[in-house]
């Protein structure tokens, strides 16, 4: 890998982002109405019960996933679709230059999505955080790379901007549904549950909710189990950036 | 070093794309310091070589070698400057940023950024978006780009399609002043009456090579009066060949 080449990319990903401002605008403001949503839907009827408190963690983990997975699907496909990815790896950038330059540039926009949001629901929305605030930005942003790689990973397998798209209800939404997002993970049939142990956004919404709800004293204020959502789902971003590698070729048939 | 009659060295080379049999078995060697025309219809065949040579593509069998290095070699990725014939460059950029952000890659100067953008006469569109430009304008901004860092070979695959007689005799008139610097240069065209600009002329059709020799001499052996002609006369000559 290139410092140069990989912030090079990082930046130009950022200036095609502000760029494009009603991505952008979508990128930050949607999340927060969404959470406020949310709220109003459990908190604003002088509801009973602790819906928000329950539903806003996972939403925190799983904005940031699934609007970063999308995005980043589509921009990938469309650098191998109109050239630029061929021109880019016939010139010396490796292909860890690559994925490290769209990692950084949409990690540093799930930064600030999850800062407005996290800001939102505590300050705002009152949602009761146990362990540190700052700790929900980092399990949001660690979640963000995740889908930036699993998007790059995917995005090998279209052909079109439609087919991208696509396969946002394929490999997401079973994975919202199994991610104890409805029903409790232990409270599902065995097989399922089996099923949302190898899922790694299981362990994204694991994590922020235990930081809501952390009971621990470590680093963040957060446990153990906490460190180690985060350890599973770093490791399947780790995962999805190799096979991404491996579907970015310098030659082709 | 290498000798410098064979900057680009193609020997048997054949490529299968998918069922087609798109190069089949052609040999050449391109000289440093002229302008090497890639002539042939649609469809011939040129891309499929041009990316053989950039090291892009898959090749079935035979070897092309580049400035002494195996086609692809990771040395040559800062030495051989390539346009497709879509162009390649971010539509949601500037002119600037586009050729800002290549040259950063390249490890290239921050001056050669707007020389090569004079080089391609877009300084008065140098801030504008490349969405917004005209089809002509957009593949001079990714021939901008393979200008970057002055490379030894320049493989260029149609690059004067649809831009203006004007700005055609410009681009060849610099393409012979970078000849002249020793840069090799190999252009694709399926205008034929591009061919009288080139220093030496590969013939192609079929995924085979027809001619490789200098317009003077083609147009003297073919005993017509212009490459287009020299073209047909080669083709019938083939194909009664095989008749007989």
């Amino acid at each position: 890998m290139n410092a140069r080449i990989t912030l090079a990319i990082a930046s130009r990903v950022l200036i095609q982002l502000r760029r494009d401002r009603r991505t952008l605008v979508m990128l930050l403001v949607l999340p927060c109405l969404i959470l406020t949503l949310l709220w109003w839907m459990f908190e604003g009827g002088g509801g009973t019960g602790h819906g928000f408190d329950a539903l806003g963690p996972p939403l925190l983990a799983l904005i940031p996933f699934v609007v970063m997975f999308l995005v980043t699907s589509v921009t990938t496909l469309r650098e191998r679709s109109s050239g630029t990815l061929e021109r880019l790896l016939s010139m010396p950038t490796g292909k860890g230059d690559f994925l490290g330059g769209y990692a950084i540039a949409f990690g540093i926009v799930a930064a600030v999505q999850s800062t407005l949001a996290v800001a939102l629901c505590h300050w705002v929305l009152d949602l009761q955080v146990s362990g540190q605030v700052w700790m929900l930005v980092v399990v949001a942003v660690v979640d963000a790379v995740l889908g930036t790689a699993l998007g790059l990973f995917v995005s090998a397998f279209a052909q079109t901007e439609f087919q991208a798209v696509q396969f946002m209800p394929a490999l997401v939404i079973p994975q919202m549904l199994l991610c104890g997002l409805f029903v409790p993970r232990d409270a599902m049939p065995r097989v399922l549950e089996v099923l949302s142990d190898v899922l790694p956004l299981s362990y994204a919404v694991d994590a922020m909710s235990g930081v809501v709800t952390a009971t621990g004293d470590g680093f963040g204020g957060v446990g153990g189990e906490v460190w180690s959502d985060v350890t599973v789902v770093l490791a399947f971003t780790l995962a999805g950036l190799a096979l991404g590698a491996a579907t970015l070729r310098r030659r082709t048939p | 070093m290498m000798k410098n009659d064979g900057m680009v060295a193609v020997r048997d080379l054949v490529v299968q794309r998918g069922t087609v049999r798109a190069i089949r078995g052609l040999s050449f060697t391109a000289p440093a310091g002229q302008v090497t025309g890639l002539l042939g219809p649609s469809g011939c065949g040129k891309s499929t070589l041009m990316r053989a040579i950039v090291g892009v593509q898959v090749v079935t069998s035979g070897t092309v070698e580049v400035l002494g290095l195996p086609a692809g070699d990771k040395r040559l990725r800062d030495r051989v400057g390539y346009v497709t014939q879509a162009p390649s460059v971010y539509d949601d950029l500037t002119v600037a940023e586009n050729l800002r952000f290549f040259a950063r890659v390249l490890g290239a100067a921050p001056t050669e950024v707007d020389r090569c953008i004079e080089a391609v006469d877009l300084s008065q569109a140098r801030d504008q978006v490349v969405a917004r430009l005209s089809g002509g304008q957009r593949s001079r901004v990714s021939l901008a780009v393979a200008l970057l860092g002055s490379p030894e070979l320049l493989v260029l695959d149609e690059p004067t399609v649809g831009l203006d007689p004007v700005l055609r005799r410009d681009l060849w008139a610099m393409f012979h002043r970078l000849a002249a610097t020793g840069a090799g240069l190999l252009v694709s065209s399926h205008v034929m009456d591009e061919a009288e600009r080139c220093d030496r002329l590969l013939l192609m059709r079929e995924g085979e090579l027809l001619a490789d020799d200098t317009p003077a001499a083609l147009l003297e052996r073919t005993s017509t009066p212009d490459v287009e002609s020299a073209f047909l006369s080669l083709v019938e000559r083939a194909s009664r060949e095989t008749v007989a």
